[in-house]
């Protein structure tokens, strides 16, 4: 009961906050709260809505599964936007140059995704482990570098060049388009409104979430990676190999960073270009970071942030700046992480004292916690 | 950030007899010295890229003053990094902190006029410092999460006061502030560069010197050039910052302070240093001086644009990193990039190109330094990417804008990963410290 009132306090505290921070700032701007947030949950109420949340949260679950890997053992893998995208533009380019059966060519852009997500995460990884970068400085690097190279080979190798005006690759073939889920769903009775296309990859992104999850708390390796991030001198103790287990970690991360831009390639646009979304990686670190890197947290955090853009996007309607929305996620976020940290040290503190009326039954007050416990941060 | 291994000592023998040695062994006691040969060194790398590549924009008396501007907002931004992790708090931020100051700073110039449009970037960058202390000093939050929190709330807290605020009043939109009325003045040393001396236009001996030609001499007098003539009055604050930060942190007792935190937080609390305000305060100085960063932006095109920062928060971080965490081995980062960014912006003939001779030369002395050294696999790679250079160098004519816009980003990383053994960060940084704890 405790835990759950634990687990529970932090997200509804950060949620109250980022209201009152939206809510105070469109008050003082001469606004009407209530009706801006009546507005984003009444559009949100449309099946339209809800297909366009879902479609807009797949690939940012997908991202946060990438950051989470290498948050769970305290490495941050800031790269993710340059491996994604480095990642969608050769996968799109590679796609549409090979002609394969549906569902192999499908497999095949994926596969040349995460491949090229892993190699460029893989850079970082060599840094740290042979020459002991801090791969939050190498990433961020590696993102301009990456924002370079694939403008670079964009406009100079694979680009279109039947297409004038902008900068794309050449579309790729209909056998490596994601289906839509409408068909499946019609058959158990769910017909979606004309114009809305729920995206296929919603299938993989949850089955990804799964494996992830699988992986993290149901294998040795997840063991091991867990342990690394809590306590890198009981890993290395209990035999783990600190730097083969970066590179495994920041690889993978790479892998379904790379991956997470498949669901607007295959699922959507179909060709990279100067259009295709580029925000994906922060995105995928807020998500990571609200849900607590755990894969069941990082999908709700996915669909509240994807909900919030799109009740967003209505604010108009009423005369708001449709800005408010990236104040609340901005706020949710930030009062998110702060949440959970007063959270986690009021729980050590009330651990702390439990423990200490039990080595103490007699006392009522235990005053002063163990001496062994009082360090390390508790208080 | 890196392994931490203490700086080289200064050698307590007797100096050397050779020339050389004897130059080493004084520039290893004089920063001053150190820093004027190793200015020296690198005009003299780009008199020799200039003739062979025959590329006289390289070292044009333009294109050093457009170099020098360009390093102030990542000077800046660099400076704040270190203020910050002197005081043991990683700042990712900087990006997000100078966003915000570039806000305050269109709006306070748009009210104001330009002067109060520094104070309003200080401002509005040290709210986002002030933040991020309360995130990660108060509440102990990551500091590394709060960092890139602050860089994602920022875009969106400035978009939405510039809706509110900048719609509808002159020029100005949601993406942009109205342009201020006046500019911030600029400077120009009289006798040596051509300024008016009490109305009298003086005569421009470097400029001339500078268009002349002359091996070495020209590259040196067009450098001079940029440090003398047209120089926005924000530059040569941001420049002054730098002897200034290094008068506070090393020879105030305040800066032994801060810096202590920064090193060992519970030695410092035992004499009685408040760590929390001094953290505090470090991290605020930090927000602030990247709101000046951002002012210099606004102040630049005289209107606040969103997407005007565009990286130089990170830029700085890296400037700080190059510079080994110190005032003027940041400027020097700085002016490295800053100084690529200046040859990316007069691109079109080919001196950018020639910067590729300039890596050639300058991994081939890595490289012949690591073989010294016994380091084999190091030398290999260096050498490679030396040969890569020099191919690039001569098959290509005209070299493409985003290769040129990704090498300061791959100086960084090269520097990190070769000198990340010399490297000496703060040792506490990055750790969340609480009252009584050890560590």
């Amino acid at each position: 009961m405790k835990r759950i009132r634990y687990a529970v306090a932090a997200p509804v505290i950060a949620v109250v906050i980022s209201l009152l921070v939206a809510g105070i700032a469109l008050a003082v701007s001469g606004h009407n709260p209530i009706d801006a947030f009546q507005a984003m949950g009444s559009y949100l109420k449309t099946a339209d809505s809800v297909v366009a949340v879902i479609n807009r949260a797949v690939p940012y679950y997908v991202m946060g599964l990438a950051v989470a890997i290498g948050f769970k053992m305290n490495l941050f893998n800031i790269g993710v936007d340059g491996q994604y995208r480095l990642a969608a533009l050769l996968a799109a380019a590679a796609g549409a140059a090979v002609s394969f059966p549906p569902i192999i060519h499908i497999a095949f852009v994926i596969a040349v995704a995460m491949m090229v997500g892993a190699s460029w995460a893989a850079i970082p990884g060599v840094l740290k482990v042979v020459r002991g970068v801090n791969e939050v400085v190498s990433t961020i690097m590696l993102n301009f570098i990456a924002t370079g190279i694939t403008a670079f080979l964009l406009a100079n190798y694979l680009r279109d060049n039947s297409v004038k005006l902008v900068a794309q690759t050449k579309p790729l073939p209909e056998s490596a388009w994601m289906p839509s889920l409408n068909t499946p769903l019609g058959w158990f009775g769910i017909n979606l409104p004309k114009d809305t296309v729920l995206n296929g990859f919603l299938i993989i992104a949850i089955a990804t979430g799964i494996l992830i999850y699988l992986l993290i708390y149901r294998t040795r390796f997840g063991f091991d990676l867990r342990t690394s991030g809590r306590n890198p001198s009981a890993a290395l103790s209990s035999g783990v190999n600190p730097k083969a287990m970066i590179m495994k970690t920041i690889m993978l991360s790479g892998a379904i960073a790379g991956l997470a831009g498949m669901a607007p390639l295959l699922g959507d646009y179909h060709q990279y270009g100067d259009t295709f979304p580029t925000a994906l990686g922060f995105t995928g670190i807020s998500v990571a970071l609200l849900g607590r890197n755990h894969p069941a947290g990082i999908a709700v955090a996915a669909i509240v942030w994807a909900a919030i853009e799109r009740g967003g996007q209505n604010l108009n309607s009423v005369g708001v700046p449709q800005e408010i929305a990236k104040i609340m996620q901005g706020t949710l976020l930030l009062s998110a992480v702060i949440a959970f940290e007063v959270v986690r040290r009021a729980r050590l503190r009330a651990e702390v004292h439990d423990a200490a009326v039990k080595a103490h039954p007699r006392s009522s007050d235990p005053g002063e916690p163990l001496p062994a416990l009082a360090g390390g941060g508790l208080v | 950030m890196s392994a931490t291994v203490l700086p080289p000592q200064p050698s307590i023998e007797m100096a050397p007899d050779s020339a050389i040695g004897r130059l080493k062994y004084l520039m290893a006691s004089n920063a001053i010295l150190r820093a004027t040969v190793l200015c020296l060194g690198f005009i003299w790398v780009l008199a020799v890229a200039r003739v062979l590549a025959d590329a006289p924009d390289m070292t044009s008396g333009p294109t050093f003053i457009a170099a020098v501007g360009a390093t102030s907002p990542i000077l800046l931004a660099g400076l704040a990094a270190m203020y910050s992790e002197r005081v043991g708090v990683v700042n990712i931020g900087l990006e997000g902190m100078m966003v915000l100051g570039t806000w305050f700073a269109g709006w306070a110039g748009w009210q104001y006029g330009p002067w109060a449009a520094l104070i309003g970037g200080a401002f509005g960058g040290s709210l986002g410092g002030l933040l991020h202390a309360l995130a990660t000093v108060t509440f102990g939050v990551d500091q590394v999460v709060s960092g890139i929190a602050i860089n994602l709330i920022a875009p969106g807290v400035t978009r939405f006061l510039s809706s509110e605020v900048f719609v509808g009043n002159g020029d100005g939109t949601i993406t942009q502030s109205p342009t201020m009325a006046d500019s911030i003045g600029r400077f120009t040393m009289p006798f040596t560069s051509g300024g008016n001396f009490f109305g009298w236009h003086t005569p421009n001996p470097l400029g001339w010197i500078s268009e002349q030609r002359w091996f070495f001499i020209s590259d040196t007098a067009g450098f001079l050039v940029g440090f003398t003539t047209d120089m926005a009055y924000t530059t040569m604050l941001a420049l002054l910052l730098v002897p200034a930060s290094v008068y506070v942190l090393w020879h105030m007792r305040f800066g032994l302070r801060l810096r202590s935190i920064g090193e060992k937080p519970s030695a410092a609390d035992s004499l009685g240093v408040a760590v929390y305000k001094m953290k505090y305060i470090g991290v605020t100085i930090s927000g602030a001086l990247c709101g000046l960063g951002g002012a210099w932006l606004v102040l630049d095109v005289r209107a606040y644009n969103q997407d005007q920062v565009a990286g130089r928060g990170f830029q700085g971080l890296a400037a700080t990193i190059f510079g080994n965490w110190r005032p003027v081995g940041i400027l020097t980062g700085s002016g490295l990039f800053a100084y690529s960014q200046a040859l990316t912006q007069r691109l079109g003939t080919n001196p950018v190109r020639a910067l590729f001779l300039v890596a050639f030369f300058a991994f081939l002395v890595l490289a012949i330094n690591a073989l010294r050294r016994h380091r084999f696999p190091s030398a290999a790679t260096l050498a490679i990417v030396a040969a890569g250079a020099l191919l690039y160098f001569t098959s290509t004519t005209k070299i493409d804008s985003r290769i040129v816009f990704i090498t300061p980003y791959v100086v960084t990383l090269v520097v990190l990963t070769f000198s990340s053994q010399r490297l000496r960060p703060p040792a506490a940084e990055g750790k969340p410290w609480r009252k009584g704890e050890t560590g």
